[in-house]
């Protein structure tokens, strides 16, 4: 496919981050990433497919390069758009993060999302819920260690 | 209490929409279907009345077991949890694996670069960026399923994978993608249309197929 993430693990090559997520939750299942109650698991894979499928592939690298010079109008509008209907469904879903008080995969969509926000500029100001829940994840210390600041292939201009 | 019979909204040719239709169908889970037109009206799915239903304003929208659910797959994962026979993932997790990478790849990588709301802002050249987009992510799938496939994407037994391909080739066909150069994508694509859960909500056969297009 020509992407990233790719995992190597377990003698098999997967790609698709949700889909090596799914592997990861389902061979190592501590801490879980998805909620017992199936209503509540198929919030948590909405809200993840929401920005996995409807936001994020519409203004990753391949397509802005084919949209050219209004690229990032194009990446802004998408993730507004993306991000207006995220905060409605947060309403009736969020408790501490996007779905209840329990950290899951959508939460793992959510904050790389918000970082893509920030980095085209994005007014974030429509969208509190959002912003909350991903102050409140950064916190937390997978978010802070996996941040693209902090990785080895980080420029030196923009290492935390 | 009796539980009431789920409500989908579906566009007939909606691809996403027709994923859940056909797993439905394969589970034997009987519905009400209510029409969104996605074209007529402005596309009625940016109606006040259908965004209260769905922020996303998007089909397909299920409502089931009191909940309201949008995002093909997530409700699809929901079936599978809570009616899971006949079962659409394998038991083994590398195989699970493969078939969401599938699902995913086509779901996330492919269909939502060529869906409505993107060709109406790419304008004149839709077709062209439609069949690019379609066309690169086949080439990869191609190479994928020489990995996973047997009679279907993964394996020989229908999955979440095959329900995403068959709408997809159907989404091809319609933007005139010269499908020569994916041979394992067309064979199991013929070999998936013969099964009846695929016949049956194919969207030449929707309560909203308009009459030109009717089967």
């Amino acid at each position: 496919m020509k992407q990233v993430p790719t995992l190597k693990i377990d003698g098999i090559t997967l790609s698709q981050s949700l889909a090596i997520i799914h592997y990861l939750e389902e061979t190592r299942p501590n801490p879980r990433l998805l909620p017992q109650d199936p209503k509540k698991r198929a919030q948590v894979r909405m809200i993840a497919d929401h920005i996995a499928s409807g936001i994020q592939p519409l203004q990753n690298l391949g397509i802005l390069k084919q949209i050219g010079e209004r690229k990032t109008e194009w990446a802004q509008n998408c993730i507004a758009s993306g991000f207006q209907a995220l905060e409605q469904i947060l309403q009736h879903t969020a408790g501490c993060y996007c779905v209840g008080d329990e950290v899951s995969m959508a939460d793992l969509c959510l904050v790389p999302q918000v970082a893509n926000a920030e980095r085209f500029k994005v007014d974030m100001g429509p969208y509190p819920t959002i912003t909350r829940i991903n102050k409140a994840l950064l916190e937390l210390e997978a978010f802070k260690v996996s941040h693209p600041c902090r990785q080895p292939d980080t420029p030196a201009e923009l290492r935390a | 209490m009796a539980s009431e019979k789920p409500i989908l909204y579906s566009y007939f040719r909606s691809s996403c929409s027709w994923r859940v239709r056909i797993a439905l169908a394969l589970k034997g889970i009987s519905y009400d279907l209510v029409p969104v037109n996605l074209v007529k009206d402005g596309g009625q799915q940016f109606s006040a009345e259908f965004k209260a239903l769905n922020p996303m304003k998007q089909v397909p929208t299920l409502k089931i077991d009191g909940i309201t659910l949008s995002q093909s797959l997530a409700i699809i994962h929901y079936l599978e949890e809570t009616r899971p026979n006949p079962r659409l993932l394998p038991q083994d997790p590398k195989k699970r694996a493969q078939v969401r990478m599938i699902a995913d790849h086509i779901a996330s990588g492919i269909q939502p670069l060529q869906n409505l709301g993107i060709l109406k802002q790419i304008g004149e050249r839709k077709t062209e960026w439609a069949q690019n987009c379609i066309a690169s992510g086949f080439q990869a799938l191609e190479q994928i399923l020489q990995h996973t496939a047997g009679c279907y994407c993964v394996g020989d037994e229908v999955s979440m994978a095959d329900l995403c391909l068959v709408p997809q080739v159907a989404n091809a066909e319609r933007f005139k993608v010269d499908m020569g150069p994916y041979p394992t994508i067309t064979r199991i694509n013929k070999a998936l249309l013969e099964l009846e859960a695929f016949k049956v909500s194919h969207p030449c056969r929707q309560p909203d197929t308009p009459a030109e297009l009717r089967a």
